[in-house]
């Protein structure tokens, strides 16, 4: 069994003369839950085609749970909630789960059971009479989560899962993934609502013009945490003596600021300067928000305005 | 093969739902009252009306009138095969719906087949439908029997079939309207061609008669209808009528051969088209 969920080296997808995606590598872990994040037109909707096989790719390769890109044998054991949810409307939920799972392989002994559990997971048993085209936005994508689920998949691609949705909405999506994770499967989620991202994700990935520019691991934020020391009579001693609990220490009037490893290390740096002899009257830490993360790495000139 | 019938079932339950089929059936049978009534006003009227029914005038009229029933037939169902799946591919890409059938563990080539095979039993349907009704109104209500009837049928669907194949394949690329445009093109021209090679032909003008031919090589739907209506008419009357339905030039056998080959060509070159679409 493959370590790694998704593999890919230098994948690059260009329409004419627009690249859409540049050169993608990436390593998802098995178990992982995965987010891809960027602004609109970063690339991220492309690159999920080129994992899922909908779109060859101009150059570059990649794996998809040890099957080359484009494998249609693999597609079994993934699930795939395309952006705005759209599936055919003409049919009820019922019918929609049925044609998904027969297409997927399932067979059709024990599929009316496993459509009528996922039915009632997802909240719809009292709809699933009623064509989709009935149907909030809401329903609407409880449907396709069902249909998602419904192969009971190794790796799961959600495009946007939550935009334009009400908090019930978002919190299904939440839990879907958390009960996904808890199975063991992967997760590979497209958003640009970023509290979705922190409250899920393990490992996040900022893509900027079809690149990936900076990965970041949320499960134990290494780096990002944020420290403010406020400290009697600072010396060049106590800086140096500082740069070994972090980095990035900087000094402004009588306030120190360093970025730590992790919280750990806190009440070690506390007692090292009590210890020392240095008066020590405010120590605060702050972890960067994925807001903040979003702004550094995709830089201010991305903002409008 | 399970994926290919996976979609032709889907594809049937959505002609279904919205509600293209109810529709195709209505005007269909709205078609076999009006042309229904017109043969029994028509013949049961004129035998009741002693003296003025000469034998052979009848029987020619009513072969003639078959002719005439079966040709508005062949565009009606010629009209279905390229209206029922014309937005069948460009619509569900341009709509997002194609990603979820084609994020599934089966084949591109089996989604394009799946449809084909559900529109062109659907076509089949509708021309046994509108035929079989144009032929059983002459029979009863004109005591005629028409000499062949399952051959000009199935020349009738394998013109209908190559006009199926070729407006899937455009949809693969085309907008629905585009396609809409370049199928019905593709009809009008090689019908407009088999004319040209009809009339000119009697003037015995063999340029002409090429580029019908050639015509008929790259759009062979209106050479299957001319061969349809070819086998349908006896001997006797095709030499008696130069009407619009008389036959001079008849397609040959090689035509059929081809025109089989087309149709399967054109569905092979839309099944890799598709295989190679980004979606």
């Amino acid at each position: 069994m493959p370590e790694y969920a998704i593999q890919t080296a230098a994948l690059r997808r260009e329409f004419g003369r627009n690249v859409a995606v540049a050169g993608l590598s990436l390593a998802v872990p098995r178990g992982e839950v995965f987010g891809f994040l960027g602004p609109n037109g970063a690339g991220k909707t492309t690159s999920l085609k080129l994992l899922l096989g909908l779109v060859p790719p101009t150059s570059g390769s990649g794996t998809v749970l040890g099957a080359p890109l484009g494998n249609t044998r693999v597609r079994a054991r993934i699930g795939f909630l395309p952006e705005h949810f759209r599936f055919h409307d003409c049919l009820n939920a019922r019918e929609l789960l049925y044609f998904h799972g027969r297409l997927l392989g399932l067979p059709a002994r024990g599929l009316d059971t496993r459509i009528e559990d996922l039915l009632l997971r997802v909240g719809l048993e009292d709809a699933a009479q009623r064509p989709l085209r009935t149907y909030s936005k809401g329903m609407t994508q409880r449907a396709g989560l069902a249909a998602t689920l419904l192969g009971t998949p190794e790796l799961v691609f959600l495009d946007e899962p939550t935009s334009g949705l009400d908090p019930l909405g978002r919190l299904l999506v939440r839990d879907v993934i958390n009960e996904l994770r808890d199975n063991g499967a992967t997760v590979f989620l497209n958003s640009h609502l970023l509290g979705e991202v922190e409250a899920t994700c393990d490992r996040v990935a900022f893509v900027k013009n079809g690149r990936v520019v900076h990965e970041l691991d949320l499960k134990d934020a290494q780096g990002t945490l944020d420290v403010e020391l406020r400290v009697g009579a600072v010396d060049d001693a106590l800086l140096e003596g500082l740069a070994a609990f972090g980095t990035g220490v900087t000094r402004e009037d009588g306030l120190v600021r360093m970025h730590a490893s992790s919280e750990a290390m806190l009440p070690d740096l506390a007692r090292w300067l009590v210890a020392r002899g240095a008066a020590l009257y405010e120590l605060r830490c702050r972890r960067k928000t994925l807001e903040e993360w979003f702004v550094e790495v995709m830089g201010e000139d991305q903002r409008p305005g | 093969m399970q994926g290919t019938l996976l979609i032709a079932r889907l594809t049937w339950l959505e002609t279904r739902r919205r509600k293209i089929a109810l529709a195709a059936l209505v005007c269909g049978l709205l078609f076999l009252v009006v042309f229904g009534s017109a043969i029994y006003f028509g013949f049961q009227r004129a035998a009741a009306a002693e003296g003025v029914s000469n034998p052979v005038e009848m029987r020619i009229a009513a072969t003639v009138l078959t002719v005439a029933g079966l040709y508005v037939v062949n565009f009606l169902v010629t009209a279905v095969a390229i209206l029922l799946p014309i937005d069948s591919l460009s619509g569900e890409i341009s709509s997002g719906v194609i990603q979820t059938l084609a994020s599934k563990p089966v084949d591109r080539a089996a989604i394009v087949v799946g449809k084909w095979l559900a529109y062109l039993g659907m076509t089949a349907a509708y021309l046994v439908l509108l035929g079989g009704g144009v032929v059983l109104s002459m029979r009863w209500f004109a005591d005629y029997v028409a000499p062949s009837v399952l051959v000009p049928m199935g020349l009738m669907l394998l013109g209908a079939a190559a006009m199926l194949s070729i407006t899937i394949a455009g949809g693969v690329r085309l907008s629905t309207i585009t396609n809409g445009i370049v199928a019905f093109g593709f009809y009008g021209v090689a019908f407009i061609a088999g004319w040209m090679e009809q009339i000119l032909s009697m003037f015995g003008n063999s340029a002409a008669r090429h580029v019908g031919t050639l015509v008929s090589l790259l759009s062979p739907a209106d050479s299957m209808w001319r061969r349809a209506a070819y086998e349908m008419q006896p001997l006797a009357t095709v030499v008696l009528q130069n009407g619009p339905f008389g036959v001079v030039s008849v397609p040959s056998a090689t035509m059929i051969g081809w025109t089989v080959l087309f149709t399967l060509a054109v569905l092979a070159f839309a099944a890799w088209q598709f295989r190679r679409r980004p979606l």
